[in-house]
């Protein structure tokens, strides 16, 4: 119930944006990210926007799996 | 990047599962997960059988369709039976037994009950069905409460005045503490859950780490978020320092999303909510504050449930306590099944006896 799957934004509209992973566009609610740009990617749950990505912290995250582990 | 398939890179699993082994940790752990889709990607991918077994991952209370009791439902259910009403809700509620029927039962007696993807979308049903109330059935933990919680405000902003609410919406962080204080629960370290933590930032667990002595690790959902994750809770417990981690930081900030916490403040208050197995938990649970009471169903049309009690087999309660695993469950695989569940652990595709059925029986 708490699935969220990373999206990429396509377009803006509003307190929406049209998103979208794979083949699948959605258009969610992003009150509780703005501000956004397109290209960004969101966590969407429920057809809510509910967190930007990191893409900084990603890599990190990757680096550190090559790095330390 | 598109933040998928970099974290199921084979090699780099094989190099954590090495590490983890590498501890050489031989007596018995047993590490919680509080959410189900941790429960779901730790089966689905298999990763069960790559750790050693002395190491658990079990399944704690993290799905919220199963954690609601059948109390919920019963109400639910009633409230179908009303005239000129049309129920809505999340998918896996319907299949949920309370202690008569579900609501798949109901809708497929006649009653309007409807799925949505988004708690939006009963704006919409609401608007285009002026003539009948429209009832939401909103459950979930902190990740859907913000997103219940803009509904609510949406519909109190566009003046709907036929939409009203029936919540079990629950927190984490008290049920994490309750299990803690029963002793016949072992658990040494908690996978903590990475959407819930989204909201609810990573700072609520330092309390818990503080209190109990025993190290939380907010993690994402990938393969390798699980398994860094996995270890670096087995680091912890084998040098004995434990702490707040954070594997998910791509997502998961310290304060959490501060204007998804505002509008959860804005709509909601604490409170004590009823989890199945477990009972009334002290300040688990969001209530609607008194300025939105007008779209709580059960201040607008009260029931008077009669409480009937049933003779029950079914451990869904004990196993979402992890004092079980559904293998152990005298109706598991027998009468309870995907396709005819019995408790709410099989119905949910984020149950621990769901997950057990699909990934991990023999065929």
């Amino acid at each position: 119930m708490c699935l969220a799957v990373p999206m990429q934004v396509k377009r803006i509209e509003g307190g929406f944006a049209l998103v979208s992973a794979g083949n699948l566009m959605r258009k969610v609610n992003i009150e509780m990210v703005k501000p956004l740009k397109v290209g960004d990617y969101v966590m969407v749950h429920a057809g809510f926007a509910i967190q930007k990505i990191d893409p900084q912290k990603a890599k990190d995250t990757l680096r550190i799996f090559d790095e330390i582990h | 990047m598109r933040y998928i398939d970099e974290f199921r890179d084979k090699k780099i699993i094989q190099r954590l599962i090495t590490k983890i082994k590498d501890l050489g940790i031989s007596e018995p752990i047993n590490i919680m997960n509080v959410c189900g889709t941790h429960t779901v990607n730790f089966f689905k991918f298999g990763l069960n059988t790559l750790i050693p077994e002395n190491i658990k991952v079990i399944s704690g209370p993290g799905c919220p369709v199963c954690v609601s009791e059948e109390d919920f439902i019963d109400k639910a259910v009633a409230y179908s039976e009303l005239k000129d009403i049309i129920i809505v809700s999340f998918g896996d509620l319907l299949k949920v037994r309370g202690t008569t029927s579900s609501l798949k039962d109901k809708r497929s007696q006649g009653k309007d009950i409807r799925v949505v993807y988004s708690s939006l979308d009963t704006l919409e049903i609401a608007i285009n069905n002026p003539k009948k109330r429209v009832l939401f059935l909103g459950v979930g933990f902190e990740t859907t409460a913000p997103t219940i919680g803009l509904t609510i405000k949406e519909a109190k902003k566009r003046k709907i005045k036929n939409l009203f609410f029936l919540l079990s919406l629950k927190r984490i962080p008290p049920v994490m503490e309750y299990l803690l204080n029963d002793k016949e629960i072992k658990i040494q370290g908690f996978l903590c859950p990475g959407h819930v933590s989204t909201i609810i930032g990573t700072k609520p667990y330092e309390e818990i780490v503080e209190r109990y002595k025993l190290p939380c690790c907010v993690a994402g959902f990938e393969p390798l978020d699980i398994l860094e994750a996995i270890y670096i809770l087995l680091r912890e417990i084998l040098e004995k320092k434990p702490s707040v981690y954070n594997q998910y930081q791509r997502v998961v900030k310290k304060m959490g999303n501060p204007k998804a916490l505002r509008i959860i403040n804005e709509i909601f208050k604490i409170g004590p909510s009823c989890w199945r197995g477990m009972g009334k938990v002290e300040n688990s649970g969001f209530i609607l504050k008194d300025r939105y009471i007008d779209f709580d169903i059960e201040r607008i049309i009260p029931l008077r449930l009669k409480k009937e009690h049933k003779k029950n087999l079914c451990l869904c309660g004990e196993v979402l306590k992890g004092k079980v695993e559904p293998l152990q469950c005298p109706l598991y695989a027998k009468v309870c099944s995907p396709l005819n569940p019995y408790g709410p652990c099989m119905v949910s595709q984020e149950g621990a006896c769901y997950a057990y059925y699909r990934y991990q029986r023999k065929a």
